[in-house]
C-alpha cells in the first residue's frame, strides 16, 4: 500500500489537469485527422472501401504533344510527383550549396555580428509568403526589374519567368533560412579548439572540413535538408506564380482536387505524399544516426 | 571576417532582401506598375485605408491570431508543465512525437487532414458547410501549440527542480510556488512562444486555405485571391505595414529574452554597486 | 545539550519503482543537535532528508515532529526548512527578496521583514548585499543567502542537502566552521547530509552512517571512528585494515597467525570476528621485534607522513608512518592492545579493508563519480 500526503495527491491532480486537455487536443486534432486522410484515401464518395483513388494516382494517364507533332501517353500523377521531387531536390541542393559555407562564415564571426546576421536572415520570413513570391514575379518578368538592371549595364535580357529555373529560385528563396539556421546553430556550438586540434594533428584546410567540420555538422545538415525538402516538395503557390502554372506540382494537384471538391482523390494524393515523406525521413534519420555514431 | 566572406555575405543579403526592398519601394509608387517606379507617393496607403473589405480581413486575421496564440500559449504552457511531470518513458516519447507532427508535416497535409475531419463531422450533423471561424481557430491553435511547447519545455527542463520545492519549503502552497517561482522562471519562454504563435497565425495561408469557409476570410487568403488577378501596389502597402509591425514585435521579444542584453545590463549594475561598495 | 526528541522516524521505508531505498529506518533526532547523515550515493540519506522535509512520503512508517505525526503534512506547513544542494535561489529576486520570501508568504509586516532580513544578513556576514542579484554572487555567497533564507522564519529544524558539495576545498573548510557557528548561535537542530566523512566527523554532534537504505551506526564522531560497528563503517570512515580473526577469549584475539592482547570483551569463545587496525596505529619496528612480519611493496610520500603498503602473508596492510622505509624492505609491525578494535561478522565482512588493489587515484576517481551520481 502506497500512502501519500496531500501535496502528492495535488501533484497528480496537476499532472492530469495539465496533460489531459493537451493530450486530448493533440489526439483529436493531430492524430485523428491523419487517420481521416487514410480513410478518405481508401473510400469512395459513399465511404465504401476502394483502391481506386490510390490506383488513379499511379495509373492515370494523359496525352501530351511531342515536339514532332505526335502524342505521347504519360502517367499524369507520377510525372507530377517526379517533377515535384526533382525541383525540390534541386532547390534543396542549391540551398545546401549556398547555405553551408554561409553558415560556416556566420559561425566564425564575432558574437555581435552573428546575432545581427541571424536576425537579418530571419526578417524576410516575416514578410507574407504570397507577396514575397509575387514580388519575385515582378523582378523576374521579361520586362521586369532584373532585365531592367541588366539592360542598364548593357547586358542582353534573360528569360527566366515561366521556366523551371524561376520555380527553383522561388523555392530557394522561400526556404533558404530553414537550411542556414540549423546548420549555423550546430556550427556555432562547435568548439574552435577542435579545428585547431585537427590542424595541430596535421590536417590541411580541406582535411579539417572533410574530417572534422562536416561530420560534426551533419545533424544540422540533415535537419536543414528535411526542413527545405518537405515544404518545397509540397508547395502549391510558387509554381503557379513563377512557373506561370506550366509546372504542375504535387501541391498544386492536391489543391486542384480540393477546389474541384474531389476530396477522396485529394486525400489519396496527400496520403501517398505523406507515406513517401515518412519513409524518406526514417531513412534519413537512420543515415544520420549511423553517420554521427561513426564520426 | 575575410573580404571574400564579406562579399559572400553581402550577395546572400541582396538575394534575401531584393523582393522585400522591391515591394517596399513599389508600395510608394505613384502609378499602378509593380516594375516601373514613376514617382513617390502615399497614394496606395490612402487607397488601402479606404479598402474596407481588405481592412475587414485584416481585422479578422488579427482577431484570429490573438485568439489562437492566447489559447495555444495557455494550453501549451500547461502541456509543457505536464510533460515534465511524465515519468513513463513511452508516454513521454509518444507525447513528444505527436507534438512534433504539425511542425514536420507539410502544411498542406495538416490543412487537408483537418479539413477532411471537419467535413466528415459536419456531414454527420448534416451541416451544409462545416468550415467556419471555429474550424479555422482549431486549426491555428493546433499548429501553434508545438511552437509554444518547444519554447516553454526547455525553460522548464533547465530550471532547478528544487526551485518549486524551495518555495513550498518556505511556505508556498504548490499553486503559489508555481505562480511565484516557476512562472517567472519560464516567462521568457512563454512570451517567445506566444509571439511565435501570433506571427505564425498571422502569416499562415496554406492551412487557413483548407480549413476556413466562405464566411470568414483572412488577409493571406484575400491576398491569394487577389494575386490570381493583377495585384496593385495597395497590397504591397499592406504587406509593408504588417512587415514593420511584426518586425517591431520581434525586436521587442528579442530584447526581452536576449540573455546577453540582460546580463549586460546586470553587469553594468553590478559594476556600479561594486564602485559604491568601494567608496563605503 | 537538551535531550528532548524533536524528530522521530519510526520504521520508515521507501521504494522507487520497486527498488528499496529506505528499509525500516528508526532514528531519533534531538533538539539543538548537529546531526549528519553520512553515506555513499544511493544509501538513502537524501531520501531520508526529503521525507523529513515533506518532499517525499514514506511508503511505511511514521515521521513524528515534536510529538506529532506529520506524515500527511505538506512541506509548507512544516516548521522545517531546507538548504538545497544547488541552493535553489530564485533568480528573479534579489538577495533581500530571496531572504524575505518566506516572510512575505506569511504576510509579515514590512518593518518586521526589514528587521529580520537585516538580522539574517548580519548572521551570514552579507550585510550590504541586499540589492545584489543572486546570480552575480559567488558560490559561497549564494550558499549564505540560502542559509539566511531558510533560517529567517525561525524553523525548529534546518535540513542541509550536501550544501557544500559545489564549493572548492578551501571555501568548504571555511563554510564548515561557519555552519557550526551558526548552528551554535541559533540553537536550531541541523540535519546535514554528506558523503564526505571528514566533513561529517569535523562538524557533527551525532553521525548516522547509512548504507543500502539502512542505518549502519549512530554515534558521536569519536565513537564512529574508534568503535565502528562493522566492516562497512570501518572502511567508510577513514582508512582501515580489516582482517579476519578469532576471538580466543576476552581481551585475546588471534589474527594473521599471531595472538594479540586487546581491550574488547563479551564475544563468544572462538567466535570469528573482523579485526580493525587503523593505519596510523601501527608501529614499524625491526623485523625480529615485530608481532607481524612483512615486505614493503609501495611507499607514497604524502607530506605529513608516508603511506606504505606492507604485504603480510599475502594480505596488504596500509600503514601511515613518519619513518622512512624502502620498497622491498622487510619490516616488523607492532600493535598496541588499544589500537585493535574487534567487530562481529556482518554482511560486509571480507568486502573491505584489504589494500592489495589500492591506489590514491582510484579512490579519487570513485569519489568524483560519487559526487556526479548525486
Amino acid at each position: 500500500m502506497k500512502r501519500s500526503n496531500s501535496i502528492f495527491k495535488k501533484d497528480r491532480f496537476v499532472k492530469r489537469l495539465t496533460l489531459i486537455p493537451y493530450s486530448s487536443w493533440a489526439f483529436l486534432f493531430i492524430v485523428v485527422p491523419l487517420l481521416f486522410v487514410a480513410y478518405y484515401a481508401f473510400t469512395d464518395s459513399d465511404f465504401n472501401f476502394t483502391l481506386d483513388n490510390v490506383g488513379r494516382f499511379f495509373n492515370a494517364t494523359t496525352s501530351i504533344l511531342n515536339p514532332d507533332g505526335t502524342y505521347k501517353e504519360v502517367h499524369t500523377y507520377l510525372v507530377i510527383f517526379w517533377r515535384s521531387l526533382k525541383l525540390a531536390l534541386i532547390s534543396t541542393f542549391i540551398c545546401l550549396l549556398l547555405g553551408y559555407p554561409f553558415a560556416y562564415i556566420i559561425s566564425r564571426a564575432s558574437a555581435k555580428t552573428q546575432k545581427i546576421i541571424v536576425t537579418l536572415i530571419m526578417i524576410p520570413m516575416w514578410m507574407n509568403f504570397l507577396i514575397r513570391t509575387y514580388a519575385w514575379m515582378t523582378i523576374l518578368q521579361d520586362a521586369g526589374i532584373l532585365n531592367g538592371i541588366l539592360d542598364f549595364f548593357g547586358i542582353s535580357p534573360v528569360h527566366i519567368i515561366g521556366t523551371e529555373a524561376a520555380v527553383v529560385i522561388g523555392m530557394v528563396y522561400d526556404y533558404f533560412p530553414y537550411m542556414i539556421l540549423p546548420i549555423y546553430s550546430i556550427m556555432a556550438k562547435m568548439d574552435n579548439r577542435l579545428i585547431e586540434a585537427a590542424k595541430d594533428l596535421g590536417c590541411n584546410g580541406a582535411g579539417v572540413l572533410r574530417r572534422v567540420i562536416w561530420p560534426l555538422s551533419l545533424p544540422g545538415v540533415i535537419s536543414g535538408i528535411t526542413m527545405v525538402l518537405i515544404p518545397s516538395i509540397s508547395t502549391f503557390y510558387i509554381s503557379q506564380k513563377l512557373g506561370y502554372g506550366k509546372f504542375y506540382l504535387i501541391g498544386d494537384a492536391i489543391e486542384a482536387q480540393y477546389s474541384a471538391n474531389n476530396l477522396h482523390f485529394a486525400a489519396a494524393i496527400a496520403f501517398v505524399l505523406m507515406v513517401i515523406l515518412l519513409v524518406a525521413m526514417v531513412f534519413m534519420q537512420n543515415y544520420a544516426n549511423k553517420k554521427t555514431l561513426v564520426a | 571576417m575575410k573580404t571574400s566572406s564579406k562579399i559572400y555575405t553581402a550577395l546572400i543579403m541582396i538575394f534575401l532582401f531584393a523582393p522585400i526592398l522591391v515591394l517596399i519601394v513599389f508600395s510608394f509608387n505613384e502609378s499602378k506598375s509593380l516594375s516601373v517606379f514613376s514617382g513617390f507617393s502615399f497614394y496606395w496607403y490612402k487607397e488601402l485605408f479606404h479598402d474596407t473589405a481588405t481592412l475587414k480581413t485584416l481585422q479578422n486575421t488579427l482577431v484570429l491570431a490573438l485568439c489562437a496564440s492566447a489559447i495555444a500559449t495557455i494550453m501549451g504552457t500547461a502541456a509543457a508543465v505536464g510533460i515534465t511531470k511524465v515519468r513513463n518513458k513511452y508516454l513521454r516519447v509518444t507525447l513528444n512525437t505527436v507534438t512534433d507532427i504539425p511542425m514536420i508535416n507539410p502544411d498542406i497535409i495538416t490543412g487537408i487532414s483537418l479539413m477532411l475531419m471537419f467535413v466528415f463531422v459536419g456531414r454527420l450533423f448534416g451541416a451544409a458547410t462545416s468550415l467556419n471561424f471555429a474550424t479555422l481557430l482549431i486549426a491555428h491553435i493546433t499548429f501553434c501549440l508545438p511552437y509554444v511547447i518547444m519554447q516553454v519545455l526547455p525553460k522548464l527542463q533547465q530550471m532547478d527542480k528544487s526551485m518549486p520545492e524551495a518555495a513550498m519549503d518556505l511556505g508556498c502552497t504548490p499553486f503559489r510556488a508555481f505562480t511565484k517561482v516557476v512562472i517567472p522562471e519560464i516567462f521568457p519562454g512563454i512570451i517567445t512562444g506566444m509571439i511565435m504563435a501570433f506571427t505564425l497565425s498571422l502569416d499562415d495561408f496554406v492551412i487557413s486555405y483548407f480549413t476556413t469557409g466562405n464566411g470568414f476570410q483572412t488577409l493571406p487568403i484575400r491576398i491569394y485571391n487577389m494575386t490570381k488577378k493583377t495585384v496593385t501596389p495597395k497590397m504591397y502597402a499592406l504587406a509593408t505595414l504588417i512587415f514593420f509591425v511584426i518586425l517591431a514585435l520581434l525586436l521587442i521579444s528579442n530584447l526581452s529574452d536576449s540573455d546577453s542584453s540582460r546580463s549586460m545590463k546586470e553587469a553594468r549594475k553590478q559594476k556600479k554597486l561594486r564602485k559604491l561598495e568601494e567608496k563605503v | 545539550m537538551g535531550m528532548k526528541k524533536i524528530i522521530e522516524l519510526k520504521g520508515v521505508s521507501k521504494s522507487f519503482d520497486g527498488e528499496v531505498v529506505l528499509d525500516n529506518i528508526d532514528l531519533d533526532i534531538y533538539d539543538n543537535e548537529f546531526l549528519t547523515l553520512l553515506g555513499p550515493s544511493g544509501c538513502g540519506k537524501t531520501t531520508t532528508l526529503r521525507i523529513i522535509g515533506g518532499f517525499e512520503s514514506a511508503d511505511k512508517g511514521d515521521v513524528i515532529f515534536m510529538g506529532e505525526n506529520i506524515n500527511d503534512l505538506p512541506p509548507y506547513k512544516r516548521n522545517i526548512n531546507t538548504v538545497f544542494q544547488r541552493y535553489a535561489l530564485f533568480p528573479h529576486l534579489n538577495v533581500y527578496e530571496n531572504i524575505a520570501f518566506p516572510l512575505r508568504e506569511k504576510k509579515v509586516k514590512k518593518a518586521e521583514i526589514d528587521e529580520k532580513v537585516t538580522e539574517m544578513l548580519k548572521l551570514v556576514a552579507l550585510t550590504g548585499f541586499e540589492h545584489r542579484s543572486v546570480t552575480s554572487l559567488s558560490g559561497g555567497q549564494q550558499q549564505r543567502v540560502a542559509i539566511a533564507r531558510a533560517l529567517v522564519s525561525n524553523p525548529k529544524v534546518l535540513l542541509l542537502d550536501e550544501p557544500l558539495a559545489a564549493l572548492d576545498l578551501k571555501l568548504r573548510k571555511d563554510m564548515q566552521q561557519e555552519l557550526k557557528k551558526i548552528q551554535k548561535a541559533t540553537g536550531i537542530t541541523f540535519i546535514f547530509v554528506t558523503h564526505d566523512q571528514e566533513e561529517a566527523l569535523s562538524m557533527s554532534d551525532t553521525v548516522v552512517v547509512m548504507a543500502e537504505g539502512r542505518i549502519q551506526q549512530i554515534g558521536t564522531p569519536i565513537d564512529i571512528y574508534n568503535e565502528p560497528e562493522n566492516a562497512f563503517v570501518a572502511d567508510f570512515i577513514g582508512e582501515s585494515n580489516i582482517v579476519d580473526g578469532i576471538m580466543l577469549e576476552d581481551k585475546k584475539v588471534s589474527f594473521s597467525s599471531h595472538v594479540f592482547d586487546c581491550v574488547d570483551y563479551g564475544f563468544k569463545k572462538k567466535e570469528p570476528v573482523d579485526v580493525v587496525v587503523r593505519p596510523e596505529d601501527v608501529d614499524i619496528v625491526p623485523e625480529e621485534k615485530g608481532m607481524l612480519k612483512g615486505v614493503v611493496t609501495s611507499v607514497t610520500f604524502l607530506g605529513v607522513h608516508y603511506e606504505i603498503i606492507v604485504d603480510i602473508n599475502g594480505f596488504k596492510w596500509m600503514i601511515q608512518t613518519t619513518d622512512f622505509v624502502d620498497v622491498d624492505e622487510h619490516i616488523g609491525l607492532y600493535i598496541e592492545p588499544d589500537a585493535i578494535h574487534i567487530m562481529h561478522k556482518s554482511q560486509y565482512s571480507g568486502m573491505f579493508g584489504d589494500y592489495s588493489s589500492f591506489s590514491n587515484e582510484l579512490e579519487e576517481l570513485s569519489d568524483a563519480e560519487m559526487e556526479l551520481d548525486e
